[in-house]
């Protein structure tokens, strides 16, 4: 005899965790951070062909006060690192970032003054989707493991950790 | 008290993350109520130092650096690269490269057009012109995968010629979109030249006369929609332009209206180009024999000692121009994009200076936008046809 | 085209004019400063040459080369025509401790935004110009970076067994 048979087909039992990660991964909504090549492939991926909308990116939103992932796409130079530091802190928990193409990953071709090397010198990123510009195909892999990493994550409190990279020193 | 209130002006900032500037570009609006007193754009937030990285890096490593200049027409900018170079070596290349470069160059001229329509629609607010125009451009971006291997940047076009013998299913592509984009350009008509709203919104919007035109040193559409007849291909051809029957289409009024009216029409007249240079490809090479600059054919370099050599120390050292400095300037889709390579002699370029157009363009914004409404800002944005990567370089 | 064109110069201003060189069937002038400004006035208004167009400034830093003594930096102005359809260059040599010339903004509009990039990334002051400040480089780098003494700054890429470190710059 067990607790099984008493409890009726309609009744699904889970986790708080499973609930609060499914729900979360259902319906991200992307905050196209769009600034260079990448950011017309990334208009690609939503558009007919390779539709992005039926992973639950319905919209995109131009805010970010009502965005959840944060797609840096294309070459952060060093007058807008600022300012994509202060729209990362703009957007409200729970939060995730997609660096896509190499420029935002570690500076991609451009080695030289005017290009921050990776955009996770100044904000932690969660996945790294590298292309020059990565393939739509490419990144819907890309997001599609984010939502596994999303499904796993504790409810426990997120510490926003900080940057792993130490910036360069000049010679 | 005073009689009259004082009238105070506000500042506002169309940001840099904006979704319909087309890029990081700020401009700082000073207004009165919603009419625009004075506008000031703000650029460099894209800065790359591209001309910076060309003076370390050998000759033919440059060329993929300026595909992602205008990422919008990548295959224009690696034309005009080519060109100049090649005016500096005084390298002379077989008919059939010539073609095959028009035939690209318009394919790239229609798919920046085509981005250009579904965004500006966009802001103005047509959506669903985003998604007909994106899907005209798989047709071409398949031809671009065919060619190079890449969908945006294929870095197709070498010094000498082109990177390899064009692919066996090319002309089967080339003919799917020549089958599919008259029709796709009259549903595009359909949906706005007559429309009530897109009219209002762009007739007398974001206006310029000719001579303030010509003092701004704009070029391309917005120079067109004024009434000056100044195309490049027309006025000094280069790679062949002068065999192929086409029309540059004029405006009349200078404003918004008209740069998209000239924009659909030069999509037409692309088509008329590459149907021509498809029925008349020649037979050949597609590279020149130049020893010591250009890559010999890969079944020289199996069996032939010098051909080995030749190609090693290309590979490593590449090749020293004679010293001196060069200008080519060709029509790309924005405007005249202009190459100044200046060598002195050793195996990396001195100075390589782009002209580019949508920088010069981006100049005569205020002129266009004082005096107007603010939502007047956004529709004359979206047809100068800027692109931040280029404008920043 | 270029027998007009050096006509008009012999005629005008033949104490301007340093030397004119032909490349590639490209005509330049090399000028003296301090006629800069008369001598685009005067084609500018000129009936029958009409250069109304100014397409590009340009500049070179000749550090290090063998002819630095003419002068370190060069200001190259690229000039059309579009009744004639025809394409100079105007050359002018500035010295290296203290380089300004006159700015044109007086006869052309574009020549504002060109000017300033030039003083952004070069370091060439121009007269008269109504508000040069830097266009293109963030405000806190220091020096201008087309410069051939501006290092390119570039972070070589670190293997296992530096990985802990911060990244070498050249």
């Amino acid at each position: 005899m067990g607790l099984e048979e008493k409890i009726p087909d309609s009744i699904i039992l889970t986790t708080l965790e499973k609930m609060v990660n499914w729900s979360r991964k259902r319906s991200m909504w992307p905050f196209g951070f769009g600034l260079a090549c990448c950011a017309i492939e990334m208009m690609s991926t939503f558009g007919p062909k390779y539709d992005l909308a039926r992973y639950g990116m319905e919209v995109m939103r131009p805010s970010p006060r009502q965005a959840d992932l944060m797609i840096v796409a294309g070459r952060v130079s060093m007058k807008m690192a600022p300012i994509v530091k202060r729209l990362y802190e703009q957007m409200p928990n729970p939060k995730w970032v997609l660096s896509m193409g190499a420029c935002a990953s570690c500076g991609g071709i451009f080695n030289n003054y005017a290009i921050l090397q990776g955009v996770d010198k100044i904000i932690p990123v969660d996945m790294y989707v590298p292309g020059c510009p990565p393939r739509p195909e490419q990144l819907m892999e890309g997001i599609l493991k984010l939502y596994e990493k999303v499904s796993k994550e504790p409810l426990a409190a997120r510490k926003d950790s900080k940057p792993k990279i130490k910036p360069a020193k000049k010679a | 008290m005073s009689e009259t209130a004082e009238r105070r002006t506000m500042n506002i900032n169309l940001g840099p993350q904006h979704p319909a500037t087309h890029g990081v570009l700020r401009v700082e609006l000073e207004l009165d109520g919603e009419t625009v007193i004075k506008a000031t754009p703000h650029i460099g937030y894209l800065h790359t130092g591209i001309e910076k990285t060309a003076e370390s890096k050998l000759y033919y490593k440059v060329i993929p650096t300026t595909d992602r200049m205008d990422y919008l027409a990548p295959m224009s900018n690696n034309l005009g690269y080519c060109l100049a170079v090649e005016k500096l070596m005084e390298i002379e290349v077989p008919p059939k490269v010539k073609f095959a470069r028009v035939l690209l160059t318009e394919l790239t001229r229609i798919k920046s057009h085509l981005v250009w329509i579904g965004t500006h629609a966009l802001d103005i607010g047509a959506m669903s012109m985003m998604l007909y125009a994106f899907r005209e451009r798989e047709l071409i971006i398949d031809v671009y995968e065919a060619c190079g291997g890449q969908r945006m940047m294929s870095t197709y076009f070498r010094i000498g010629g082109l990177a390899d013998e064009l692919p066996p299913d090319f002309n089967e592509k080339v003919e799917k979109v020549l089958k599919r984009m008259p029709d796709a350009l009259v549903d595009y008509e359909r949906l706005l030249t007559d429309n009530r709203i897109f009219r209002n919104r762009t007739i007398d919007v974001g206006k310029i006369s000719a001579d303030d035109a010509i003092n701004y040193g704009l070029t391309g559409p917005s120079l067109r929609g004024s009434g000056v007849n100044y195309d490049v291909r027309k006025a000094n051809p280069y790679s062949g332009y002068e065999q192929f029957e086409f029309d540059i289409p004029l405006g009349a009024n200078g404003d918004v209206y008209d740069r998209y009216i000239i924009r659909l029409e030069e999509m037409r007249q692309s088509l008329r180009i590459i149907r021509q240079a498809l029925d008349g490809m020649p037979e050949g090479p597609f590279r020149a024999r130049v020893p010591g600059v250009v890559l010999p054919p890969k079944e020289d370099v199996m069996f032939k000692m010098e051909s080995l050599i030749f190609h090693f120390k290309i590979i490593t050292e590449g090749f020293k121009p004679p010293k001196g400095a060069v200008y080519q300037a060709i029509e790309a889709p924005k405007g005249e994009l202009g190459y100044y390579i200046s060598s002195d002699g050793t195996n990396k370029p001195h100075r390589m200076r782009v002209r580019p157009p949508s920088f010069v363009n981006l100049s005569a914004l205020p002129k266009m936008v004082e005096g107007g409404l603010v939502a007047d800002v956004i529709a004359a944005i979206g047809s100068i046809d800027i692109v931040l990567g280029e404008v920043d370089r | 085209m270029e027998e007009k064109l050096k006509e008009f110069f012999e005629k005008n201003f033949s104490g301007a004019v340093l030397r004119v060189d032909e490349f590639r069937g490209q005509l330049s002038f090399y000028i003296r400063k301090e006629f800069l400004l008369d001598i685009c006035k005067a084609l500018f208004d000129d009936q029958d040459l009409e250069f109304r167009f100014l397409s590009d400034i340009c500049s070179l830093d000749w550090l290090n080369a063998p002819d630095e003594d003419e002068g370190r930096f060069e200001v190259i102005y690229n000039l059309y025509s579009l009744k004639h359809k025809f394409r100079f260059f105007i050359k002018v040599r500035l010295p290296a401790d203290n380089p300004e010339i006159d700015s044109l903004t007086s006869i052309w509009c574009a020549a504002d935004w060109l000017e300033r990039e030039v003083f952004d990334l070069m370091g060439i002051t121009f007269d008269g110009h109504p508000n040069l400040v830097k266009i293109l480089t963030p405000d806190d780098l220091e020096g201008f970076p087309l410069r051939k003494d501006f290092s390119l700054t570039y972070e070589m890429p670190r293997f296992s067994h530096n990985k802990n470190e911060p990244p070498e710059v050249i």
